[in-house]
């Protein structure tokens, strides 16, 4: 495959995209003369049928789960349902202005209501809002929730959230972005928190502790109910990092485990496209005490009429994170599959995405790859540790990624979580068959062998992608991001 | 196997500590430590005249692979920092002893740099890692 020139590249002046039409000149007499531009916009000058193929090419050589498996642990990447997004595409939703009147947005109205309450059975939260527009912004809604329940009851002296050090890095970030301290929890040799250090860590400064669970180990955090009573006794509050749900959609609820607020990726275990920076949502679920702090709007129903709440209803609520309501489409989806799949289906993702995730496990434990916490069971995803071949072999969790590009799959998330050295962290998810996951164990060991015979084809891979081993390191440096036209 | 000069004392956590002539404390990541890191991308070295408690994340360093907090091994003040990090990073991979040192530290206490590990000790803790 050929390296594809930028699109501003390819252009020539004044070429357009319809090239024989004739061109149209705009009428602009009743604008302002201020208004108007005096230089054209600098968009590059293509044709249609180059825009096409130029977009084409890029996205055919795009990793995604509609080509390839896509084993990204601790990002579910399932795949989407087509009805999820015929139906979300409805001329009724798709042309819906988000300003309409509540009047005319009755079924979409109703079916945010629905979500709501649905999010609310399947995690034994009270209610759901569903703005927040990606994971980050949800748990940033979490923790502002935390933070503004501390303060309605003048208890101002809560400045610490506790966090693992398993945690997603943006645990800790939200924690600072709402202005408390963070204090990390060490893990213990089974994988679960290590409760002494709890116990330690609680006191009067403690606003809460965030947890994901199952963690990003690939555990179940099995003492999550003394956890719960720990930190309820000593004044806090627990946040559920929705990031793991898959794993146990319909089996057991976060609310149940005594959580306070959770947000849930809905681009993850809800099925909706996911990846490339977005547009995600990470609805928002409280329990009785941080109820009244939900961000707004949400929908809200009045006998049989919906319409959205606001400060009015919502007094202590945190406010508003985005100019509407959230990302519509991506909720929509997310509807669509929430009812196909019903209370009976939920269950069967779990069971699915964990059955899945454990015998993908014990074939690669059974070709004698290190499975980090073998004594555990699985949820729905786990860890490889690469440190014995990094070592004996000089390749590395990074080589074989990059080497399984070669093979057709996207690489498993490698160096996450950081406790555990050379690591993949894989997840395969329900939706994949047997067959593709034993191809990918077939290749995991194909790529063993390659790195025992000849370690420098896996250290210099990928090797069939149209760019080769990047420099990583000149990346992080020397960002470039921004095209400018040449002086 | 990774460099350990024996003239150094160790922490549990990957930083090094030197007793320097001047009475302060050098302090910098292992050999070990860069290796398992990877190629650096970011230091952010720790702000001076900062009150350390030994044991406090006091600067960050950043790889391809993982960020990671730098521990302050002995209780005291920050009294300088490694500015050339800030542009070569790769110091520390290329001179985790030398030229890739990340502070100084005025410590309360500089004899008790003693009860950090011997490289006799660091090597054999990294051992027992390795078996894990």
């Amino acid at each position: 495959m050929r390296q594809d020139r930028l699109i501003f590249d390819q252009g020539r002046p004044g070429r357009r995209a319809q090239v024989q039409a004739p061109a149209a000149s705009p009428d602009t007499g009743d604008l302002p003369p201020e208004a108007l531009r005096r230089q054209p916009p600098c968009l590059p000058e293509v044709s249609e049928l180059q825009a096409v193929r130029h977009y084409t090419r890029l996205s055919q050589k795009n990793f995604s789960i509609d080509t390839q498996f896509y084993p990204l642990g601790s990002c579910t990447m399932k795949y989407n349902p087509r009805a999820s997004n015929s139906l979300a595409m409805l001329p009724g939703f798709l042309q819906r202005h988000p300003w309409a009147p509540a009047a005319q947005s009755q079924g979409f109205l109703a079916c945010v209501q629905e979500l709501q309450e649905m999010l609310c059975t399947v995690t034994g939260l009270a209610e759901f809002s569903l703005t927040p527009m990606a994971g980050a912004q949800g748990e940033f809604a979490g923790v502002a929730m935390i933070r503004a329940y501390h303060q309605a009851r003048g208890d101002s002296e809560r400045t610490e959230i506790l966090v693992p050090d398993a945690a997603h890095g943006t645990n800790p970030a939200t924690a600072v972005m709402c202005g408390f301290t963070v204090r990390e929890l060490p893990t213990d040799a089974d994988g679960d928190v290590d409760m002494q250090a709890l116990r330690e860590a609680l006191g009067p400064k403690t606003a809460g502790i965030m947890l994901t669970n199952p963690s990003t180990l690939g555990v179940f955090e099995r003492r999550i109910r003394e956890m719960a009573d720990l930190v309820h006794e000593a004044g806090g509050l627990l946040y559920y990092d929705g990031a793991n749900l898959n794993a146990i959609l319909g089996k057991s609820r976060p609310g149940d485990m005594g959580f306070d607020v959770i947000h849930i990726n809905l681009h993850k275990t809800f099925s909706t496209p996911h990846g490339g920076g977005g547009p995600g949502a990470g609805a928002i679920g409280a329990g009785e005490r941080l109820q009244g702090f939900l961000p707004i709007p949400m929908a809200g129903r009045d006998g049989d009429h919906y319409r959205w709440l606001t400060e009015t209803d919502r007094p202590q609520s945190i406010g508003r994170l985005s100019a509407f309501m959230g990302n519509a489409g991506v909720i929509l989806r997310a509807y669509v599959y929430a009812r196909m799949l019903g209370a009976e289906g939920m269950v069967r993702v779990a069971e699915f995405a964990t059955l899945n995730a454990n015998y993908l496990m014990s074939r690669l434990r059974a070709e004698g790859f290190q499975v980090w916490f073998p004594q555990r069971r699985a949820s729905h995803e786990f860890i490889i540790s690469l440190k014995r071949e990094s070592r004996d072999l000089g390749v590395g969790a990074m080589d074989v990624a990059k080497r399984l590009l070669d093979y057709g799959y996207h690489a498993p998330t490698a160096y996450f979580p950081l406790l555990v050295p050379e690591c993949l962290l894989i997840e395969p998810t329900e939706t994949e068959t047997r067959e593709e996951l034993d191809g990918f164990v077939d290749a995991m060991v194909a790529i063993r062998q390659e790195a025992r015979r000849d370690p420098e084809l896996v250290q210099g891979a990928p090797h069939r992608l149209p760019v080769r081993r990047l420099d990583e390191v000149r990346a992080a440096r020397e960002l470039d991001l921004r095209w400018t036209p040449d002086a | 196997m990774s460099e350990l000069p024996t003239e150094l004392r160790y922490a549990s956590s990957h930083e090094w500590a030197r007793l320097d002539d001047d009475g302060l404390i050098t302090v910098g990541i292992t050999d070990h430590a860069q290796e398992a890191l990877g190629d650096l991308v970011f230091v952010e070295t720790p702000s001076l005249d900062a009150d350390v408690e030994a044991g406090d994340a006091c600067a960050v360093v950043e790889s391809v692979k993982a960020a990671s907090d730098i521990y302050a091994p002995v209780s005291g003040v920050v009294v300088d920092a490694n500015g050339r990090l800030t542009d070569e990073p790769e110091l520390v991979n290329t001179d985790p002893y030398g030229d890739g040192w990340i502070m100084r530290i005025k410590a309360e206490d500089p004899d008790l740099i003693e009860e950090l590990m011997s490289a006799e000790d660091y090597e054999h803790m990294l051992a027992e890692e390795e078996d894990d």
